[in-house]
């Protein structure tokens, strides 16, 4: 690869696009942008065409048809969608508040324990998401850990939470925790001790403080973390399925029904690619605005 | 502790972050009871205790089949993530290049994506190539997800690489080979373990991606899923305790192993 680099490099005139692409940048950045290609950009290529198929269809060589966005929008997925919006959307509220404390202890009160608290936060995402919401499950339902509890000791019969809206964005809040507080933490980190020190000795009270130095600087990363919350909410899928029962039906949930039980791939195809223009519309927008290498690199 | 706020405004937040820790740690407490109870059915408290459940579990072939297929997979994509990462990373923080700002927003797209409606996707992408669904595909799911993870990992330590070692080492006639194997590597290998174990990890307990790629082939996740739809059994616990403990010892441990070697360094020198 060395030798290839230097024969490159001495021939830029008769090669100039290619010498471009060989410097040291672009270079190491082709095997990720390739497997990308092939695995990411086509793929959401491949569920476009799908959606644009005959109902029921299998294969994509079709005269393309839009018989499964007429199906959605006459039909009531808009119901699901909604759902998952808002639930995903109440799901970032809630972690927004409960974690802006404990980023902020991390970032500037732990001192050296905040690196033991940080790896107690990371490792409950090791473990498959399905597997802890089930934990929740066990300790939620009647005779579990809980309840059982609570009738054992105090004799007190409780109904269970468990199969409601409510348990699953609680289950979200739970899932995605971390997703939140880790941008978070980032975030706050790039707020320079001396400058919140300055604005108090100029006399700001302690809230003009948060909302004048701290939560404009941070802003960055609590925005990376809101919207990576959003995103994986509003695709989320076993918490409605393991926690909340059959109560509500996510968007998520009804395209893997149109691929699975209905057998109907395009109609999934096509939900997918609206849920895909939601999110993806809202990343762009995003994430065109960051600095990466401030919020990353500041360290 | 710093002095940033008054004293009981920190005794809060330290409460608060104790009880957020705790919120996390809840399921997998009541996974571990419900793994040693010694009935078929879950009851709380628990009448009688023990381990039949768990050498009930280990003892099936199937569980040992599900065991071996997650390994492979997760050894697979933890290989391959951190050859593609660690280039991937220095184009992402450590040389300056035109488009690297679009570059770098484009790698973390795959991660800004739901990933049942990317397993979906794969899932039509590999029809639509005549492509048999197996564990062999799986693996190629996983690393769409887990490259970009393991990259951004990766990118946090080359951001603290200085570029200048690797120059010096190049004026004093090192040749390209052994300036990647005596400088970059030996500097960068925090990140690289760090990225590795993430990657292995996250392969590990991935759900969404495999539920639609794996095919015939089923995954310790999946197996978990399948059953507990189908009602309950004490083996979901087990496996779930297992994994649990399985990612605690090996974060731990790599965790340890940093600070080790750190130390070791940093008494060498």
């Amino acid at each position: 690869m060395a030798a290839l680099a230097e024969r490159s490099a001495t021939k830029p005139a008769r090669h100039g696009a290619l010498a471009a692409l060989w410097r040291p940048g672009p270079r190491h950045a082709i095997p990720i942008l390739l497997l990308l290609l092939v695995g990411f950009a086509a793929p959401l290529l491949a569920i476009l065409s799908f959606s644009f198929a005959p109902s029921r269809t299998f294969d994509i060589w079709h005269l393309p048809t839009l018989e499964n966005y007429r199906t959605i929008v006459t039909e009531t997925y808009y119901g699901s969608f909604l759902w998952s919006l808002g639930m995903a959307t109440a799901t970032v509220a809630i972690l927004a508040l409960v974690c802006y404390p404990v980023a902020y202890g991390l970032s500037k009160l732990f001192g050296r324990w905040s690196n033991l608290v940080t790896l107690l936060m990371v490792l409950p995402l090791f473990v498959s998401e399905n597997v802890r919401l089930y934990g929740w499950i066990l300790f939620l339902i009647k005779g579990g850990v809980l309840l059982g509890s609570l009738k054992a000791l105090f004799g007190i019969e409780a109904e269970s939470v468990l199969f409601t809206p409510g348990v699953i964005v609680f289950g979200m809040v739970y899932v995605y925790l971390p997703f939140m507080l880790f941008p978070m933490v980032l975030g706050l980190s790039m707020v320079p001790r001396e400058t919140t020190e300055a604005a108090r000795d100029l006399g700001a009270s302690r809230w003009q403080v948060f909302t004048e130095v701290e939560l404009p600087l941070a802003m960055p990363g609590i925005v990376i973390g809101a919207l990576l919350t959003f995103v994986l909410a509003v695709g989320a899928i076993a918490e409605a399925k393991v926690l909340g029962g059959q109560s509500v039906i996510p968007i998520s949930h009804d395209i893997e029904i149109a691929f699975t039980y209905a057998q109907n791939w395009p109609l999934g195809a096509a939900l997918a690619v609206l849920l895909t223009l939601v999110v993806g519309g809202l990343v762009l927008l995003v994430l065109g605005r960051l600095d990466l290498d401030r919020i990353l690199g500041r360290r | 502790m710093g002095a940033a706020g008054p004293r009981w405004s920190n005794a809060l937040i330290v409460a608060w972050t104790a009880a957020v820790v705790l919120f996390l740690y809840i399921p997998s407490i009541s996974g571990l009871l419900a793994s040693l109870g010694a009935s078929r059915y879950f009851n709380f408290p628990i009448a009688k205790w023990g381990l039949d459940w768990w050498g009930k579990t280990f003892a099936e072939s199937e569980i040992r089949t599900l065991l071996s297929t997650s390994a492979t997979i997760a050894l697979i994509v933890t290989a391959i993530s951190v050859a593609i990462a660690f280039f991937g990373a220095l184009a992402f923080a450590r040389y300056d290049w035109k488009g690297r700002s679009i570059y770098q927003k484009l790698v973390l797209l795959p991660i800004f994506f739901p990933q049942s409606v990317l397993g979906l996707a794969l899932l039509l992408w590999f029809t639509a190539l005549g492509i048999e669904t197996s564990w062999q595909t799986a693996v190629f799911a996983h690393l769409i997800w887990v490259v970009p993870v393991a990259t951004l990992v990766i990118s946090i330590q080359v951001y603290g690489f200085d570029p200048a070692l690797e120059e010096a080492a190049y004026d004093l006639g090192a040749t390209r080979w052994q300036v990647l194997k005596e400088v970059t590597l030996p500097v960068l290998w925090p990140g690289l373990f760090s990225g590795a174990l993430f990657a292995f990890l996250l392969s590990w307990g991935n759900f969404p991606l495999s539920l639609f790629t794996t095919g015939a082939d089923q995954t310790v996740p999946e197996w978990m899923y399948a059953k507990m739809v189908a009602g309950y059994t004490p083996r979901v616990p087990v496996l779930g305790t297992v994994s649990t403990l399985g990612a605690a010892i090996l974060l731990l441990g790599g965790y340890g192993l940093i600070l080790l070697v750190r130390r070791a360094r940093g008494g060498a020198n």
